[in-house]
């Protein structure tokens, strides 16, 4: 089973655009790398720029409408992600704590959908999509 | 934390450590039996003690002092007895070496070597198959013998006796606890290769049983396969397999229907694959390509998935290429499962009759009768020709070879589907 191991630095929040965190913590970060690469259970890892630079969508009414960050509401936001491959919910909070992780960060664990969690009509919707999507690409003549 | 999370803990904190822990305590008592004797009474030590004190720090430095203490004792009482010099000489060396370098991250780079010894161990020829598949899976993996046997659907006790009989093997041939010298390298390499292949294509392909795809194999043996590709970064066959089982292994959704029922490569929906895992694939190929030379048999494999997970729709797969590639692997390694599959190609690249002419080349191969994909693909090209009597019985008769419930269902279903 998949999870993702989210990182929540608080103050990443408010952090000016180019925000970098400093080379040391860098250094302990990609130790902790490796030991999930050499463990053969890392899928995945990207970290994020700060909100600042980024821009929220939201769609009250039905209509997107688009925000610019820094989020003055946002309390917690996300800093990177790793994607991990473990056993058990177990494992995957087992090697979240060993990260080298600062004292104002959180990781959230959750655990990724498979197909196979869905109920039998999301499942359906979710296999037809792609056909329904062709359909519309041919409507479109291409 | 509850006793119960505790003991979730502790499980993920052997799934985890134990391949480092036996690894490194092998190396010092050089026998992997006694190596995974210590490493279980320091989990046992762990379950006792941890629910009360709470998970140590460092729970891999615990569990490797723990088991080293253990060894002690071992060998403080089996010294009572009478003893050949040489063994007390070879004791009292491995009493020192108990003795200093406690297990911490320093030795980061030393447990690497250890890890890849323990994986040419487990993997030895001097064993049988399936005492290496199960070995490595205990030693490497850290599956218990319980999720083994439910793994490969056969009773505990035929696993524990398997282990128990590898392990005898490797003390009685006396096999080092060390990495192959480099004349012997490329052939204990493919062993170790072999194994992890086939503890993949036993999830990705169940030969036995109710169910298709048995996910968690393939998550173990993939996750065996990255651990060698960091253990043996230099070896293009390593991320030639890496490759070919991450491709593989992104098809695994699209591969079952609704029902459970098998879905063919050529039907399947796309959109379903998992592209993470394609970039993985792919970017492991590119690995074992840029190591130079001509690839090897998993790479040329993992090349030949690479072709088909390229493809957009099952329409724009490039079959000229494919068949190039099945060229090349039946000169590298030869045998009549490759030919079928470049017969395969063949046909999708220049038409049914082609691969006919090939397939029925092959009717006559021993090692072939009972496979039950040679009638099914024969059955194939004989519909595609509109030759459906032939191709019905052709199907009939695959239907009744294969072993696999799901797959007996699909066959069925394409003899019914010839009229």
């Amino acid at each position: 089973m998949r999870f993702m191991m989210l990182m929540i630095p608080k103050g990443y929040e408010k952090a000016a655009p180019g925000a970098m965190p400093d080379a040391k913590a860098v250094a302990a970060m990609m130790k902790y790398n490796e030991s999930l690469q050499k463990a053969g259970v890392l899928l995945a890892l990207d970290g994020l720029h700060p909100p600042s630079t980024g821009a929220r969508v939201s769609f009250l009414g039905g209509k997107p409408k688009v925000t610019d960050g820094p989020f003055a509401e946002a309390k917690e936001v996300l800093g990177g992600y790793w994607m991990i491959q473990v056993k058990s919910k177990a494992e995957a909070i087992e090697w979240a704590s060993r990260c080298p992780a600062s004292d104002n960060e959180v990781i959230e664990i959750r655990q990724v959908q498979e197909f196979e969690d869905f109920t039998p009509e999301v499942q359906r919707a979710a296999a037809d999509e792609p056909a329904l999507r062709e359909r519309l690409e041919q409507r479109k003549g291409r | 934390m509850t006793p119960s999370d505790t003991h979730r803990a502790i499980d993920a904190v052997w799934r985890i450590e134990s391949a480092r822990v036996i690894a490194g305590l092998a190396r010092i008592v050089r026998d992997v039996g006694l190596a995974e004797e210590l490493a279980q009474d320091a989990l046992v030590a762990a379950l006792e003690q941890w629910p009360e004190s709470g998970v140590p720090d460092n729970p891999g430095a615990w569990l490797m002092t723990t088991a080293k203490h253990r060894a002690i004792d071992r060998l403080r009482r089996s010294k009572m007895l009478e003893r050949k010099h040489e063994e007390l000489g070879r004791e009292l060396e491995i009493q020192q070496e108990l003795a200093v370098a406690d297990f911490d991250t320093a030795l980061d780079d030393d447990i690497g070597d250890d890890l890849l010894r323990l994986v040419f161990t487990a993997c030895h020829p001097v064993l049988s198959s399936e005492g290496r598949v199960a070995l490595t899976l205990r030693l490497l993996g850290g599956l218990t013998t319980e999720e083994i046997a439910r793994a490969f659907l056969v009773p505990e006790p035929t696993v524990a006796q398997r282990i128990v009989r590898a392990k005898r093997t490797l003390a009685a041939a006396r096999v080092p606890f060390e990495v192959p010298r480099a004349n012997e390298l490329a052939a204990r390499l493919s062993s170790v290769l072999e194994v992890i292949y086939l503890i993949f294509n036993e999830g990705y392909s169940a030969t036995a049983g109710e169910d298709w795809i048995r996910p968690a194999l393939c998550e173990d043996a993939l996750r065996l396969g990255r651990i060698l590709a960091e253990l043996a970064p230099k070896e293009p066959e390593v991320h030639g397999l890496v490759g070919l089982m991450e491709i593989q292994a992104s098809r695994a959704g699209a591969r079952i229907g609704p029902s459970g029922e098998p879905i063919l490569l050529l039907d399947q929906n796309r959109a379903r694959s998992d592209q993470l895992l394609i970039r993985r694939g792919l970017a492991a190929l590119e690995r074992a390509e840029a190591l130079g030379g001509a690839l090897g048999p998993y790479a040329l494999q993992a090349a030949i998935a690479a072709c088909h997970a390229r493809a957009r729709t099952a329409a724009e797969t490039d079959w000229v290429r494919i068949g190039a590639l099945y060229d090349a692997l039946a000169q590298l390694a030869p045998s009549p499962v490759v030919e079928l599959n470049r017969a395969v190609a063949l046909a999708m690249a220049f038409g049914p009759a082609v691969g006919l002419e090939l397939v029925d080349g092959l009717k006559s191969e021993r090692s072939l009768e009972g496979y039950h994909l040679l009638p099914s693909v024969r059955g194939d090209l004989l519909a595609k020709l509109g030759r459906f009597d032939e191709a019905r019985a052709e199907f009939e008769h695959a239907a009744s070879l294969t072993r696999n419930a799901r797959e007996r269902e699909l066959l069925l279903e394409r003899a019914r589907a010839c009229g």
